[in-house]
């Protein structure tokens, strides 16, 4: 981080470090579209009401069109309007995970990383073999299978199987900070270990910490529409992009824009969060140097 | 520190990690909310049947105790009775494995095959316009979880362009081999059943090919990036220098350290062919063990569940072993200091 400049200037150089690639650029864009689209649903879809049990048969599986630009479903219901509304669940998803596993997992990372060498390192670390020594998708079914399936219980479930990942990242680099000078020094004025830890060693680890989590918002995106795809999240009518595209592949061919239009947001969403990711990393590495 | 002791040290970890994993496994489904001997069977079965079920599955006892005869099953290969099935979940993992083993290994070496000759190539022509379209490629590769691959190949060639099969394992009327090993190529070239082996090797194709994709693309971009970065280094400098033909730089010294990172993510990427396996197996009807693990998820059988979890906990470290032997052959500074990544 650089200090004593004004933050004018700081968001300057983050803006010049993140604008380098056009492609994150791009992924910026495409977020914050996604990202209102979700917040503002309710106003934006041409058919709010087609969000929820709606039925409408006269109107079933009707091709795109200028009134339904996505079809309409076996029920009636318009696609573009579901669709915009399941960006709802699987945002949600992401920063729910997210704001539960980067603290949690960064935090045993921290602690196992400046207590390396002892026991809590080694329980700590081999912790996180075993959560690791499963897919994390796997491990995710299994506990969205003896849970009742909902969006807080499928994002318990990918919360479980993504700690150890943040846990490994900070641990590497808390065990080698702690050999600094400074965090020597301030162990030799008898710092508390709280300030050791948070003060100290943390914020030298909040850039890839940021990273990955910019990274893996749409990594989450895709295992939440994994679990959705075979029934174990979020569930009907409350709109799902992974089970609109395996409910959508029972119709195929002739009914094909039931998946197809939702598997393509799914790429979207992924494509948009993994380039902004990246502006991130190239952002964050740049203020590094 | 040898190789021998190396792997000692290895397998002693795995042992370690399983145990872990099987203390896991079994508190995740002693979790259920409820009584799972009542969830079983379903609200309206009588209550002695419900009791007699509860004492099959052990549940009466105290939780260490059904831990420790549930280890102990394990370990002499008895998963319990699935409640779906009505047979040991040993039987159902063996008759439902193979199938998605002969996928998982087949898409593996399209994987692995595939993302190291895209990497190779465009790294000998970096920024063609072939480096270009792998690059495009790999991200698309990437984002698009294998299931819409999956659903993509069904539309493709299930209708319009019908020249591969997107159902099961074998056609209708294709006679199959005898049960031998359960891996229907394997048995179907015992037995000499030529057609039903080329007969399941086209059912392989397109459910491999959707698998396969995401960790290509993966694959492609990190072989390029390594043997970029090692065709700057000075010993590769120097080969250029001495007029060395290309083909045999590459093959002789660049290749073997530069596919380190490739082979150290393979871990990863054979792991997530077995998790994507399961919905990918879905789309193209195929009978493996996904089928069989999803429908015990949907009804809560837990001796199924815990069973194929089990399983798979057990393929997978042994997977890490053996990508840990092959990053040990290719670096030889792991095997000396006996460092292992991560932890």
């Amino acid at each position: 981080m650089v200090k004593g400049t004004s933050w004018q200037e700081r968001l300057g150089r983050a803006w010049y470090g993140f604008s380098r690639n056009r492609l994150s650029v791009v992924g910026l864009v495409l977020v914050v579209g996604i990202v209102l689209l979700a917040l503002l649903a309710p106003l934006v879809v041409p058919y709010p009401e087609h969000a929820g049990a709606f039925v409408d048969y006269a109107n079933a599986n009707l091709p795109p069109s200028r009134a339904h630009l996505f079809g309409t479903d076996v029920f009636g219901r318009d696609i573009l309007s579901r669709v915009i509304f399941a960006f709802r669940g699987a945002l949600i998803m992401a920063i729910g995970v997210l704001v539960a596993v980067v603290p949690l997992g960064s935090f045993l990372g921290l602690v196992a990383g400046y207590y390396k060498g002892t026991r809590l390192e080694t329980f700590i670390m081999r912790l996180t073999d075993v959560f690791l020594a499963l897919p994390p998708l796997i491990l995710a079914l299994a506990i969205c299978a003896v849970l009742r399936p909902t969006l807080f219980n499928s994002m318990m479930a990918v919360c479980v199987s993504w700690w150890p990942w943040y846990t490994r990242l900070v641990y590497g680099m808390a065990s080698s900070v702690r050999n600094e000078f400074y965090v020597q020094a301030a162990e030799v004025t008898g710092a508390s270990k709280g300030h050791i830890l948070f003060r100290e060693i943390l914020p030298n680890c909040l850039a890839p910490i940021f990273t990955k989590m910019a990274l893996d918002v749409g990594w989450v995106i895709l295992v939440g529409a994994g679990l959705s795809f075979v029934g174990l999240g979020e569930q009907p009518p409350t709109p799902a992009l992974g089970t609109m595209v395996s409910d959508g592949a029972k119709y195929l061919p002739h009914l094909w824009w039931n998946s197809v239009f939702p598997a393509v947001a799914i790429m979207v969403m992924v494509l948009s969060f993994n380039l902004f990711g990246d502006g991130v990393r190239d952002m964050l590495a740049r203020e590094e140097a | 520190m040898g190789l021998g002791r190396f792997i000692v040290r290895r397998l002693a970890l795995s042992l370690l990690v399983l145990a872990g994993l099987s203390v896991l496994i079994f508190l995740i489904a002693r979790v259920v909310p409820g009584d799972p001997a009542r969830q079983a069977l379903g609200p309206r079965a009588p209550e002695w049947a419900v009791e007699n079920l509860r004492k099959e599955m052990n549940l009466d006892k105290p939780l260490h105790v059904q831990y420790y005869l549930w280890v102990k099953g394990l370990l002499q290969g008895d998963l319990g009775k699935s409640l779906l099935t009505r047979r040991p979940v040993v039987d159902d993992i063996k008759e439902f494995l193979p199938a998605t083993c002969e996928i998982v290994v087949f898409s593996a070496l399209v994987m692995a095959i595939g993302g190291i000759l895209l990497g190779v190539l465009s790294a000998s022509y970096p920024n063609s316009w072939f480096d270009n379209l792998v690059r495009v490629v790999a991200y698309l590769g990437i984002v698009t979880p294998s299931f819409v691959w999956a659903v993509v190949f069904v539309l493709i060639f299930g209708y319009i362009w019908p020249i591969l099969p997107v159902v099961g394992r074998l056609e209708m009327g294709v006679e199959a081999p005898p049960v031998f090993t359960g891996f229907l190529l394997l048995d179907s070239l015992i037995f000499g059943k030529y057609e039903a082996f080329g007969d399941a090797l086209r059912h392989l194709i397109l459910p491999s090919v959707a698998l396969a994709l995401g960790g290509m693309a993966q694959a492609a971009r990190i072989t390029r990036s390594s043997l970029m970065e090692n065709m700057g280094r000075d010993y590769a400098l120097a080969q250029v220098a001495y007029g060395i033909p290309w083909r045999v730089i590459l093959t002789k010294y660049l290749l073997k350290p530069s596919l380190i990172p490739t082979v150290s993510v393979m871990a990863l990427d054979i792991a997530a062919l077995f998790a994507n396996a399961f919905l990918v197996e879905l789309v193209f009807n195929y009978p493996g063990i996904s089928g069989y693990g999803i429908r015990a998820m949907l009804n809560k059988d837990l001796n199924a569940i815990t069973g194929v979890i089990m399983v798979l906990g057990v393929i997978f470290t042994a997977v890490n072993i053996i990508v840990d032997l092959v990053v040990a052959y290719l670096d030889p500074r792991v095997r000396l200091l006996g460092g292992s990544q991560g932890g």
